[in-house]
């Protein structure tokens, strides 16, 4: 501690420098954290889907439907437990910007299979015993201002009704919440035996299957047996783990992952370059201060630790200011006003930057210590 | 034994340029060569030096360039290491020391000062005198305190809070040497301390260092060109081409 106020002079040195540097970090360590909310919102069903859970889709592509008549077949192979389906709605409530993702589903096996979606058991009642009846999420209802009992009005470009409209109305029958962060609660969902009865065509298909299996270890085999079982048959089809599933859904935009580290390496690259080149100035500039701490009895690794310490001290100050700030950003919201509901900064991605402060701070700072480590004295103090 | 004295001439110097007897020999120079290179380059600095300073003697080193005294004084001071030879300061052989023990023994036993003075220009008077007492386990109101001391020591109780870009040369140089004597280091190790100076701002740092050679026992080794200032004292040793030529007392 003592020789922070050592460390605190030096950087006050050259103030301008010091603080667009500062600066700079501060801005990478902002886009960290931001990026990470944006990308932890894209991939949000792949931390939170079940391992015991599968998918089974057309082979074709995840637009082609499959029939009903898979699902005895599904449920008859050893190791599924529960198979349910769902069928995407794709609806439009008052201007396509109001997108939110809406599921055709059976009610009952579908909470079975989903305990993460929470309804209290009146609530549940209340969803099994209206037709029309759909349940949102929190962040939906709170979104449109819908409570209980609203009706919603949706139309659907992909499916109409008996009577050719494509106008469709729904009830709130329950909002549900999320078990655990990182569960969705921007979605609705609509009871498939209203939808089913109700739809012009495409009876008797659906969009996909999720299935439950007893043994997650025997998942690959489960899935290959399901896949061998409609081999040949006009519809083939595809089933892979869920969390495999939803990213492969988050990727039709995009590898956002990918995307996202890209955009975060090239930024500390170049806040790498920055820094990097702060340290190496402060250094050369204070080679005969360095040698005369040296000479009153500093010893080479005092000095290196002292270098050091003042690429910590920089990289910790920019790098909590833009974590914070990152934070605070995220806290007021999802910039899209609903389209990312699951938008937060994960706990591992905060820890993950403050080791980004420890890491950078060594790699800025260690080729300018290590110089100054290596100094000698009486050739420096000659210059 | 030195080429130009005895042992027992050294034994009884004074502080004061006199002879005492029993006087203990602090520093003690044997048969040191130091050589550097420059590229392919072999440049012979010092070439088999011996030299005994006694305890509380106030020498001054005068040479021309390039004769080795800014050498020299390193090699007492431990900052760098003879290439042949020993260095036995105080009994202890310091060119044999580690980096790290040798890092200990210069904050302990050693003041340094420096022609240009060498203060941080980031850091008031007082926190520049307090640098060498963070290397100690001193609690931060003791540093400071013996800080503020050894500036009333040099006189400049009333600039503790100026940085040095505040201070005159005399007054930066002032501060240097609080600096080279808050640790109360056995041998003060001065560098030309009045060469960057005016006459008057350099009569009053040689006042101050006579002072503190006989008030306060210091042991100082001086490095001038000045011949005045090497008047000052109590023994003057010439060095030329890395070798003792010649030596005067006042």
């Amino acid at each position: 501690m003592k020789y922070l106020s050592l460390i605190f002079a030096n950087l006050r040195r050259k103030k301008l420098r010091t603080v667009l540097t500062v600066l700079s970090i501060i801005v990478a360590f902002l886009l960290f954290g931001y990026l990470s909310a944006i990308k932890t919102a894209f991939v949000a069903g792949v931390d939170v889907a079940g391992a015991d859970r599968l998918i089974t889709r057309n082979k074709v592509s995840l637009i082609n439907l499959v029939p009903l008549a898979h699902k005895n077949d599904i449920a008859t192979i050893d190791g599924v437990d529960l198979v349910t389906h769902q069928s995407w709605f794709g609806g439009i409530y008052q201007q396509p910007s109001n997108f939110f993702a809406q599921f055709v589903v059976e009610p009952e096996p579908f909470l079975d299979l989903y305990p993460e979606y929470v309804l209290s058991d009146g609530e549940k009642a209340a969803w099994l015993g209206n037709r029309t009846g759909v349940i949102v999420g929190r962040s939906l209802a709170d979104r449109f201002g819908w409570s209980v009992g609203d009706r919603v009005p949706l139309l659907s470009p992909i499916w109409s009704q008996e009577d050719g409209s494509r106008d469709w109305a729904f009830d709130i029958s329950a909002i549900y919440e999320g078990a655990e962060d990182g569960v969705d609660t921007s979605q609705m969902f609509i009871r498939y035996d209203y939808f089913d009865e109700a739809r012009r065509g495409g009876q008797g298909m659906v969009g996909w299957y999720t299935l439950r299996i007893a043994d997650p270890d025997r998942a690959a085999e489960i899935a290959q047996e399901i896949d061998r079982t409609f081999a040949n048959s006009p519809d083939e089809t595809k089933t892979e783990p869920e969390g495999a599933f939803i990213q492969g859904f988050a990727n039709q935009v995009g590898d956002i992952g990918f995307i996202i580290g890209a955009i975060v390496s090239a930024v500390f690259f170049t806040i790498l370059l920055v820094a990097g080149n702060t340290m190496a100035y402060t250094v050369r500039e204070r080679t005969n201060e360095l040698a005369v701490l040296k000479a009153i009895g500093f010893t080479d690794t005092g000095v290196l630790g002292l270098v050091l310490g003042e690429s910590l001290v920089i990289t910790a100050i920019g790098g909590g200011i833009g974590l914070v700030l990152a934070w605070l950003l995220v806290a007021a919201g999802d910039p899209t006003n609903g389209a990312l509901p699951v938008f937060f900064i994960p706990t591992q991605d905060l820890l993950l930057g403050i080791v980004l402060i420890f890491a950078l701070a060594f790699v800025v700072g260690i080729l300018p210590a290590r110089s100054a480590q290596r100094l000698e004295v009486a050739d420096a103090l000659r210059r | 034994m030195s080429e130009l004295h005895s042992d027992e001439e050294l034994a009884g110097a004074q502080p004061d340029g006199t002879r005492a007897p029993g006087a203990s020999t602090l520093v003690d120079v044997r048969g040191v060569d130091k050589v550097f290179k420059r590229g392919s380059e072999e440049v012979h600095v010092l070439g088999g030096l011996d030299l005994k300073i006694p305890d509380g003697e106030f020498l001054a080193l005068m040479g021309p360039s390039g004769s080795g005294k800014s050498t020299l004084l390193n090699l007492i001071g431990g900052l760098d290491r003879p290439t042949q030879g020993s260095v036995t300061i105080g009994g202890q052989r310091i060119d044999s020391m580690s980096d790290r023990k040798l890092a200990a023994w210069r904050a302990r036993h050693v003041g340094l000062v420096f022609q240009f003075y060498n203060l941080m220009p980031v850091l008031n008077a007082r926190k520049n005198v307090e640098l060498p007492l963070l290397l100690t386990k001193l609690s931060a109101s003791e540093r400071k305190k013996r800080a503020t001391i050894a500036l009333e020591i040099v006189g400049l109780s009333h600039r503790l809070g100026h940085y040095p870009r505040q201070l005159s040369g005399g007054e930066q140089q002032r501060v240097g040497i609080a600096r080279a004597i808050v640790t109360d280091p056995t041998l003060l190790l001065c560098d030309e301390p009045t060469g960057d100076l005016d006459r008057k701002a350099g009569g009053e740092i040689l006042d101050l260092l006579h002072a503190l050679n006989t008030e306060q026992g210091k042991t100082i080794i001086m490095v001038t060109h000045d011949q005045l200032a090497a008047d000052r004292a109590s023994r003057t040793l010439h060095l030329d081409k890395g070798r003792l030529v010649d030596e005067a007392q006042p």
